[in-house]
């Protein structure tokens, strides 16, 4: 049976966090926690590719215990197994640390459950927001990866073969890839299900797997957490939210506002940076 | 399923192969990405940025062309700042594929050892920086919005955060190369002068062309191409517009002011126009000139991508709008009979001019 | 369809659905708790007041462990003139031990109250909508549910879906609301600094203090109420949906000119609106009580209307109908009998608490709201009550004497003469106090 990961991060729901006026940081605290938008994307595909075809689809997340929560949604949504790697010792990786865990883990999986056809990653975090942990994964497994994907067209059991669209700032690329292969996931990809009742019922009883730095006899610990991270926040700062002095333009009178609009668009710097004549 | 037998290859990346005497690495590099030898505005970009860099830190700015009968960019790379162009040019480098290109890019960066790597913060940026990264392995920072270098020659790399809310700078003191992505549309770049000359090195491919396992099959271009990100005048509509067919109205304003046509996520959703147009944080994030945002209440994932924007001209019938806040010029009203008369006043100016240059 | 069967369904996870699940789940019985918010509490609201005593008899020092917000320790009621407030407020220290009752928030408070019914067994089922009662001929043998395969068996479903019921309407013993037995509550949480709020309602630490409203709300049947949590203020009013239709406003048009109320201006000032909202209240009272139970449900908390009408007493209700559910479930599973004739024993067990007896007293309150004298009660006796004060207080050279005679002739008059301002009194009395 086909083996499929899906790599998922539970993240501050963005649109909750604010920033505290008086010291400049997050306030986290309330916020609440969600699967990585676009993670779910993936997973969606994966469940797809598992009705089609019959697939062994394994969740894995790196983060709190309070990820366990992030597991079980994806369980109830159709995943077999869900595998959370936790351990304070992982706390502060980059995007480089994190990759590390995520191949070792997927190593564990393919040693627990078979050899890993497909890995699934979504094109970002909301939190992290770099895109890097995937093609990280790809890469330290040695393996192909297909970033930005929008569709996937078609897999080919036989030939070990997947085609997807790549979207591209300009356009969009078919492509073929042999397996294994990762690919990250686009939001327009697919529309991820609702749990179905039997698959809720299942998640509230279900009890993700929980890997610890020993339960990986080959992991080097200089690899993980803070130690492995080579990038370093040095500062952070809240920008100057850009003061805008908003001109209202009187719209009584539509096509006076208009041409009042343009008067004023006429003498900034527009015109001259435009081309305008 | 997979039949893979056999011990397990060694994981990449874990440690620096060769020289790690990190004082040998010297210079900016920059990759320049291009499709069809056409090159994108912000590989020149970076350039530009990276002469500014360079000239900090006392060294040359590299340039990095790999594709298929490039060897013109090589030329453009030193007329828009590059001293220096790396140029590996090969049938089966026509296309983007991660594999073949990082394996170029790794080979270059250890035998040529910039001390610092931008690539832009595109898809193809992000997935072959990904994969350099960690491969060598160093840090890399994503997005960055600010460069600068310290006087220990570190990269300072600031990136937005959390939806825009923060900035970060970030460092990667352990490792060479420092590594960072870069936003397009951010950086200036050099007025092109084609006096300047610069050293033009081939390099080879490093992979053989039957160990690539990815075929690019065909590559379908975007029909009339809204490139949001490149875009100098957005007219952007939201739920406002009541339907898709309003979108033609926005349109019609776009083609008059040169522009493109954006949108919120609200009405992408509701199938009123196609996934591309969509600015913000799920879409793409956008530093026009001028900014219309029209029939769009102002949601912070929407803001955070277009509030970067020169000039902010909204338009919305409810004058509590969050829009507002961060117009820079605000009609209250009704969008169907201001969008109109906008149109018309465009081209009655623009008729204006030219009957005043006939005259 | 899932193929597991529960002893059990509980629909809502409000306090009442989850005091069932708790008495039930930690007798052992298969129990489903079904939620449509998010979560529980994710869209509840409420004043803000909770009370120890029912939930104590469930969770012994739950206080300890729940998420509460201040411990009151004084309570004040305002009547608010159109700027001039009399005020009566009462103090005591000994509220803090043991705690008589709290400010909370649903969001918080209603979360951690499931987590206690989930870690004693219950099986969570939460974002998911209950859409109708499963029958077999008129036995309730299940629920459907809005998932795919989302029929759900169980031998008894216990429905605490709330105010609106649905659950309750499809089997006709919850009628569609008449305006005069409900009130549309809106609230706004409005955050301010923890310090900011002990200055100005003079509290330390953990203490809070609570303000009941009354009077100038747009000339509407209505109390208005200011409750401290730690770090924001919950302000909000309930008036009468006949009123509002009467009248003509909007409810947070109510909401806005309390607001802008000098004494209460001065409270929220500065204060970021971190979320607003609206709930309906069932007012009905004694009057309006379903029948409770039948062949295979029960019904408990507000679907059952077990609200008392001063708004300030509904989840304590709701805690203990919910377990009298729970334990007649129980003691059904024992007997293996789910017809009306064992669950109506809940019926008699309510007929025995406090629940019934409570709701009976105020059974007055009902028609006192609900025959037109809402406009002397909120308005106008607020406002001469005021004016009387004024004048009493006034040292103008007018003798005292005729000072009483004024103020008191400013409230009969307002009251619409003597007698009427007696029963006026007498049921107000009665209403607010019980
Ligand atoms: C994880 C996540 C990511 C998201 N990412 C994005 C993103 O990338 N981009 C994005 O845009 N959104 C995003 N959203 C959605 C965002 O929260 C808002 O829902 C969306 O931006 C609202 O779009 P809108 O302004 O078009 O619609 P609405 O909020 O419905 O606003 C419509 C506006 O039109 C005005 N209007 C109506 N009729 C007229 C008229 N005749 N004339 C003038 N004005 C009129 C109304 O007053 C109103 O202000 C995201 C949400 C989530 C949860
Ligand atoms: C403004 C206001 C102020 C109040 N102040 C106080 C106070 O200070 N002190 C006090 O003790 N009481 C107060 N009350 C009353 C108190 O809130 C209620 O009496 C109490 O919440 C009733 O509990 P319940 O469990 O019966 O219903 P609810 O709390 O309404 O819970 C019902 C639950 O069922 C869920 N649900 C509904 N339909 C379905 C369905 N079809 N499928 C699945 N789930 C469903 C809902 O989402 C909800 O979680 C106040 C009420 C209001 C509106
Ligand atoms: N801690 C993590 N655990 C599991 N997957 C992760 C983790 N961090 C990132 N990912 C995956 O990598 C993708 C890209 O993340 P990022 O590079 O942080 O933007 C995400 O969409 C996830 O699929």
């Amino acid at each position: 049976m086909l083996h499929i990961v899906v790599c998922i991060k539970q993240v501050p729901d963005s649109r909750e966090i604010r920033i505290d006026p008086k010291t400049n940081t997050l306030i986290r605290q309330g916020v609440p926690a969600i699967v990585n938008y676009y993670d779910l994307h993936g997973l969606e595909e994966a469940l797809r590719i598992k009705d089609e075809f019959g697939a062994r689809v394994t969740v894995i997340t790196m983060g709190p215990p309070s990820a366990e929560k992030a597991l079980c949604q994806c369980v109830s949504m159709g995943a077999d197994e869900g595998v959370l790697v936790s351990d304070r010792a992982f706390a502060g990786a980059d995007t480089l640390a994190t990759s590390y865990v995520l191949a070792l883990t997927i190593q564990k999986a393919e040693d627990t459950w078979g050899p890993v056809d497909m890995i699934f990653c979504g094109k970002q975090t909301l939190d992290g927001d770099t895109g890097q942990v995937g093609p990280g994964i790809a890469c330290r497994l040695d393996m192909d990866q297909l970033t930005y994907v929008e569709l996937f067209e078609s897999l080919d059991i036989e030939k070990q073969e997947v085609v997807v669209r790549r979207h591209l700032e300009d356009g969009v690329e078919r492509v073929r890839a042999r397996l294994p292969v990762l690919i990250t996931a686009l939001d327009i990809l697919n529309r991820p299900r609702r749990a179905s009742l039997p698959g809720v019922l299942r998640a509230a009883r279900y009890k993700p797997i929980v890997w610890t730095t020993n339960d990986f006899s080959n992991l080097d610990r200089s690899k993980i957490g803070l130690k492995g991270s080579p990038t370093i926040v040095s500062k952070t700062w809240v920008p100057e939210p850009k003061q805008v002095n908003t001109e209202y333009v009187d719209s009584a009178n539509v096509v006076a506002a208009a041409t009042d609009l343009l008067n004023r668009l006429y003498a900034t710097e527009l015109p001259q940076k435009l081309g305008w004549s | 399923m997979a039949e893979r037998t056999g011990k397990r290859k060694p994981m990449i990346g874990l440690q620096p192969e060769g020289d790690i005497d990190w004082s040998s690495y010297r210079g900016v590099m920059v990759f320049v990405e291009q499709r069809n030898g056409q090159a994108k505005p912000v590989s020149w970009q970076l350039i530009g940025e990276a002469t500014r860099l360079a000239a900090k830190l006392n060294v040359k700015v590299m340039a990095l062309v790999i594709g298929w009968q490039v060897s013109e960019l090589a030329e453009e790379s030193i007329y828009h700042g590059a001293d220096e162009v790396y140029v590996c040019d090969s049938k089966e480098l026509e296309h983007y594929r991660t594999r073949p290109y990082s394996r170029v890019c790794l080979h270059v960066i250890r035998k040529y050892k910039p001390e610092i790597v931008l690539m832009g913060a595109t898809n193809t940026g992000r997935d072959l920086a990904g994969a350099i990264a960690t491969h060598l392995p160093t840090g890399l920072t994503a997005d960055s919005t600010q460069l600068d270098v310290d006087e220990e020659r570190l990269l300072l790399a600031s990136r937005p955060a959390f939806s825009e809310k923060m900035l970060a700078t970030i460092l990667c003191k352990q490792f060479k190369p420092q590594m960072a992505t870069a936003r397009a549309g951010v950086f200036e770049q050099l007025p092109r002068d084609t006096t300047r000359t610069g050293e033009v090195i081939q390099v080879p491919p490093q992979m053989d062309p039957g160990e690539i396992a990815t075929e690019m099959i065909e590559f379908l271009e975007t029909k009339g191409s809204v490139n949001l990100a490149e875009a100098e005048v957005i007219v952007a509509g939201g739920r406002g517009l009541g339907g898709p067919a309003a979108f033609e109205m926005l349109k019609e304003l776009a083609d008059e002011l040169g522009g493109v046509v954006g949108a919120s996520r609200a009405v992408v959703d509701l199938g009123w126009i196609g996934h591309d147009h969509q600015v913000g944080q799920t879409g793409v994030t956008v530093r026009p000139k001028l900014y219309f945002a029209i029939g769009i209440s102002g949601a912070v994932q929407h803001v955070v991508g277009m509030q970067n924007s020169s000039y902010i001209v909204a338009i919305n019938k409810d004058a509590n709008a969050p829009i507002f806040k961060i117009a820079n010029y605000a009609i209250v009203g009704d969008l169907f009979q201001i969008i109109p008369a906008i149109i018309q006043a465009v081209r009655t100016r623009k008729l204006e001019r030219l009957q005043l240059l006939k005259y | 369809m899932a193929d597991e069967r529960f002893d059990v369904i509980v629909v809502g996870a409000g306090p009442a659905g989850t005091a069932a699940a708790y008495t039930i789940a930690k007798a052992g019985l298969k129990v489903a708790l079904i939620e449509r918010g998010e979560f529980p509490g994710a869209k509840n609201i409420f004043g803000g007041v909770l009370y120890r005593k029912q939930l104590e008899d469930l969770i012994p020092e739950f206080w300890k462990e729940a998420p509460l917000e201040r411990t009151i320790i004084e309570q004040r009621l305002w009547v608010l003139g159109e700027d001039n407030t009399f005020q009566v407020a009462f103090r005591d220290g000994r509220f803090q031990d043991p705690p008589n009752c709290w400010t909370g928030l649903r969001v918080k408070f209603d979360q951690w109250f499931a987590s206690k019914a989930e870690q004693a067994g219950a099986v969570p089922i939460y974002e998911t909508v209950v859409t109708e009662l499963l029958r077999d001929v008129h036995r309730v043998v299940g629920v459907r549910t809005d998932r795919v395969d989302g029929d759900l068996y169980a031998n008894i479903v216990i429905i605490a879906d709330g105010v609106n019921s649905l659950l309750g309407k499809s089997l006709m013993v919850h009628r569609e609301w008449n305006p005069d037995q409900v009130s549309l509550a809106v609230k706004e949480v409005i955050s301010l600094p923890k310090q900011t709020i002990q200055d100005r309602f003079n509290l330390e630490d953990n203490e809070g203090c609570t303000i009941e409203l009354i009077g100038q709300m747009s000339k509407m049947a209505g109390l208005g109420f200011l409750y401290t949590n730690k770090d924001t203020l919950s302000l909000g009013v309930g008036v009468m949906v006949s009123d509002l239709q009467k009248k003509r406003v909007k409810p947070y048009e109510v909401l806005d000119s309390i607001k802008r109320h000098p004494m209460i201006s001065r409270l929220i000032q500065g204060g970021e609106v971190k979320e607003y909202s609206g709930h309906l209240i069932p007012e009905g009272g004694f009057d309006s009580i379903p029948p409770l139970a039948g062949d295979g449900w029960m019904i408990c908390g507000d679907a059952a209307q077990m609200v008392n009408a001063v708004h300030r007493e509904g989840t304590n209700l709701a805690v203990t109908s919910g377990r009298l559910a729970g334990e007649t479930a129980i003691a059904a599973h024992l007997r293996g009998d789910f017809s009306f004739g064992t669950l109506d024993d809940y019926n008699t067990a309510i007929r025995a608490s406090f629940v019934h007896k409570d709701l009976k007293k105020y059974r007055g309150v009902h028609s006192l709201l609900g025959f037109g004298d809402s406009e002397k009660l909120f308005d106008k006796l607020p406002e001469s009550l005021n004016e009387a004060i004024y004048q009493m207080l006034l040292v103008d050279g007018v003798p005292k004497k005729d000072k009483q005679k004024m103020a008191m002739r400013l409230l009969r008059d307002a009251a619409g003469g003597n007698l009427d301002l007696l029963r006026l009194g007498i049921k107000g009395w009665r209403a607010m106090n019980g």
